[in-house]
């Protein structure tokens, strides 16, 4: 056991150390979009005084790296700054609004969870769904059922998301009034109408990331089909099922856990286009309203999420496989 | 006794290049209850496909096209699916080549016995359980309680091999198809696992058909031989006579196999430089030492063959002298100049006098490139031959490895076959025109015809070039025909070494003795008379463990 430990505690270390890279490209990327916030804030009234006013109001004056090392500390402590839209009224008019409103931390929470709702259904959906699709289609390979699946999952992975919310929103929403075609998601519903309005995200959501993870789970088996120990299993006269639910998919596992860590890191970070169609309130809308305005804190803050989302995925991925193999799990 | 398995008139064919070519050409079989027949042949003969086909299996792409396969009556080829599961396992059951490969990597060996008995509903799983053990002992296999509930990787080849015989009999079954069992394993090891099946076989009266391209081991086993050549029975016979009076010249060729001896060479003079020498080499793979104190000399125009079982050091001293991997005491040294330990550290002089051939010339051999590039890489890179002079220097070498160059220099791997493969391994070792090459294992992949063929070519190669050999086996009958010297290892050391004559001529370390007497010989009385010699106890992995624990008594010559 000691050998998987030191391997996940590696693997950790090295996770944060991408972690604080990716940090540091995250603030230069940031910090080279053209235009700043003042001048966006300001339009075309932006007089030369009233820019500078505004910088050194937020800090934007002093040199980037000094910036950059003001950030990460404060990141550290899990104080990721005062968004810029709400905290400059405030100072402009002179009058405190109570500061914690303006915070990152109280402007992304609620659009966090939401997504981490909308991605948690999704998941709890699409993984069983699409693992089970590509084991079916791995024992029935080349028959009508795997032809019939394989079409299917392709075409909906290649169809915009938009388009394959729109034609669920009409199927489900218009022409058979079963789900609410909008996800007005407010703070304080009750979990089952919370549900009920993340459901078509969901299942469009579920179209986007089937084809990818069933498709890995089938050939990942499918590949083992060839190997002397299943020739074994067939040879005992084990049903075909059996044959390949216990004796392929175990040795499957660490492909088909990685797919489905790609998947769910995107589920967290790439939802823009659905949140938008369903006007669900999602990080996603919050990340791209913020980069139009330049509010810089709540831009890197979203980035950190996005970036630490995939990070912990991929470790997660990568500790499971590891876990899935028995001479790493039972040294000689 | 009553007839278990007909097979009749059986035409197999195999798919290949979008056509279905002949791998079988109608093959009559048939076995009775408790009978042992041995089905033998090169590879590519269709041995294992004939197996499969018994139980009415065919990998993918192969397809019986003609034929009837019964089993006690019921048509295998005609039976559903379930019908034909129902008696895989139960009634008819496989041992596979690689144990190994064979067992899977997710699960505890005990589960995977014990699935096929629950699955047939022949017995509870605690039952199996039980039975396992009580096979595991019968079985000679250590601790039979608790080796089951380890996972495949933490036995041993041998061991799992066994425990591979063990799951075969979980259900039972009449028949058993033992599919080249102990053709991954050394002597040593062979031996255990040939008593075991043979013992549990007897046992249970289970009737088996016997695969293998070994004759000896055939011998042993069968009761009757079958002998197969490229999907064509050559003849069928009792074991006691088709050993002594073969009928067909294919079948008598393959007996005179093991004829091929060349004399030994006298012995050099003992102030004569060793083209190679190792000298007191130590090495370590990260802190583990596999590597004691190695010495050995290496004359001109001679072979030392160095035996041993897998794991005894052969190929790390092997890599020492290539300078693979740099011995962390010791020297190697070259025509009596010490050569840098590290081969990045040796100049080209220094790298062409030392060549290697492998023992996998499949993998040896770069796929994607043509005889006449993969031979004129190395002509290029030592000689500094370019264009026409190159092409004629590839063309001689195709010459000396006796393949026409014309037909062979465009070709690709792929077009070839194992030992055609093996012969551009040597040319592209000739071609630095090396004082000296690295035979690791070089015949052990091949069938014992062709094996003979590449050791008569290296035999003349070293006549008209004054090579020295070093040759790396586990095959004691290799050795004999070819070397002039021998080097025995164990666990890294080396226990005996001297002249041919003297090695095969008691008296001998222990060790020497217990590899050479492990040798199956043709005699079909062999394995009972050497098991009753030794004694249940002592033969085989059970004999090496006593001696490692009792201290290997005399070191060196």
């Amino acid at each position: 056991m000691s050998t998987v430990l030191k391997i996940i505690l590696q693997r950790l270390a090295l996770g944060v150390l991408t972690l604080f890279v990716v940090s540091i490209l995250i603030f230069a990327a940031v910090n080279m979009l053209p235009g700043d916030f003042a001048q966006a804030i300001l339009g075309q009234g932006a007089t030369p005084d009233a820019v500078e006013a505004i910088r050194r109001d937020l800090g934007l004056d002093q040199p980037p790296v000094a910036r950059y090392f003001q950030w990460l500390a404060g990141a550290l402590q899990g104080d990721l700054g005062n968004s810029f839209a709400q905290a400059n009224f405030a100072s402009f008019v002179g009058a405190d609004s109570g500061g914690n409103t303006a915070s990152v931390a109280t402007q992304i929470a609620p659009r966090f969870w939401n997504t981490m709702f909308l991605a948690g259904v999704t998941a709890l959906i699409a993984v069983p769904f699409s693992v089970v699709l590509g084991i079916l289609a791995a024992l029935y390979r080349n028959s009508v059922f795997d032809k019939f699946t394989n079409i299917f999952t392709l075409s909906s992975i290649s169809s915009p998301e938009f388009f394959l919310a729109y034609i669920l929103i009409l199927f489900l929403a218009v022409l058979n009034p079963w789900l609410p075609s909008l996800s007005n998601i407010y703070q304080g519903m009750g979990f089952g109408e919370r549900l009920e309005k993340t459901l078509l995200p969901a299942l469009t959501l579920t179209l986007v990331v089937t084809a990818h993870m069933m498709r890995m789970t089938r050939a990942a088996i499918i590949n083992l089909l060839a190997s002397p120990y299943i020739e074994m299993a067939r040879l005992k006269g084990l049903s075909p099922m059996r044959v390949i639910v216990r004796h392929a998919l175990p040795n499957a596992l660490a492909p088909i856990i990685n797919v489905i860590a790609l998947n769910l890191a995107y589920l967290i970070t790439g939802v823009v286009v659905v949140e938008v169609v369903f006007v669900y309130p999602g990080i996603g809308q919050l990340f791209v309203d913020s980069v139009k305005i330049r509010d810089i804190p709540v831009v890197q803050a979203c980035c950190l999420i996005f970036a630490g989302a995939y990070i912990l995925l991929n470790l997660t991925a990568d500790i499971m496989s590891i876990i899935s193999n028995p001479r790493l799990r039972h040294p000689k | 006794m009553s007839r278990l398995l007909t097979m009749k008139d059986v035409w197999i064919e195999g798919r290949s290049d979008e056509s279905w070519n002949p791998i079988i050409n109608g093959i009559d079989l048939h076995l009775d209850k408790g009978e042992v027949l041995g089905l033998i042949g090169e590879s590519g003969a269709g041995k294992s496909t004939m197996g499969l086909a018994a139980m009415g299996f065919c990998r993918d792409g192969v397809r019986i096209s003609k034929g009837s396969v019964e089993f006690e009556g019921i048509d295998l080829l005609k039976a559903s699916a379930a019908k034909k599961r129902a008696l895989l396992g139960k009634r008819i059951a496989y041992v596979a080549q690689s144990a190994a490969a064979s067992f899977n990597p997710a699960h505890r060996i005990i589960d995977q016995h014990t699935e096929g008995p629950v699955q047939h509903g022949v017995m509870s799983k605690s039952e199996s359980e039980r039975d396992a053990m009580e096979l595991y002992a019968k079985l000679r296999l250590p601790d039979p309680e608790q080796i089951g509930f380890r996972y495949p990787h933490q036995v041993s080849g041998g061991q799992l091999q066994r425990a591979m015989t063990a799951m075969a009999m979980s259900c039972r079954p009449d028949l058993i198809i033992f599919d080249e069992p102990t053709t991954a394993l050394d002597v040593t090891t062979q031996i255990e696992v040939l008593a075991s099946i043979r013992d549990i076989v007897e046992q249970f009266g289970t009737a088996a058909i016997y695969i293998t391209h070994d004759l000896a081991v055939v011998a042993q086993m069968a009761d009757r031989i079958k002998v197969l050549l490229k999907g064509d029975e050559v003849e069928t016979a009792d074991t006691r006579t088709m050993l002594s009076s073969p009928k067909e010249d294919y079948t008598k060729s393959l007996w005179a196999v093991r004829d091929f001896v060349r004399p030994a060479k006298p012995a050099v003079h003992t102030s004569a430089t060793p083209v190679v020498s190792v000298q007191g080499v130590t090495a370590a793979y990260g802190k583990v030492d596999v590597l004691n104190e190695v010495s050995f000399d290496i004359h001109e125009g001679r072979t030392v063959a160095v035996v041993g079982e897998s794991g005894s050091g052969k190929s790390t001293t092997a890599r020492c002298i290539t300078g693979l991997l740099p011995p962390r005491q010791g020297v190697i040294e070259f025509d009596g100049v010490a050569l840098p330990a590290d081969y990045r550290k040796r100049n080209k002089a220094q790298l062409r006098q030392a060549q290697m051939i492998y023992q996998m010339a499949d993998t040896a051999l770069n796929p994607r490139k043509t005889i006449g590039e993969i031979i004129g890489r190395p002509v290029e890179f030592y000689m500094g031959l370019k264009g026409r002079e190159k092409r004629r220097r590839v063309e001689e070498l195709l010459d000396e490895i006796e393949l026409p160059a014309d037909q062979y220099i465009d070709r690709l791997p792929s077009e070839l076959s194992g030992g055609q493969k093996q012969r551009i391994g040597i040319a592209r070792a000739l071609a630095a025109e090396p004082k000296f090459i690295i035979c690791d294992e070089v015949t052990s992949a091949l069938d014992q015809l062709v094996a003979e063929g590449i050791l008569k070519l290296l035999a003349r190669l070293q006549d008209e070039l004054h090579l020295s050999y070093m040759f790396i086996t586990h095959d004691l009958a290799t050795v004999k025909s070819i070397a002039d010297e021998v080097v025995v290892m164990k666990d890294g050391e080396v226990v005996e070494q001297g002249p041919k004559a003297q090695m095969f001529q008691p008296p001998h370390h222990p060790y020497t003795d217990l590899l050479l007497s492990s040798v199956p010989e043709m005699d079909p009385d062999w394995l009972s008379t050497l098991l009753a010699e030794r004694g249940i106890d002592n033969i085989g992995d059970a004999a090496v463990n006593k001696m490692s624990y009792n201290g290997t008594q005399s070191k060196g010559c």
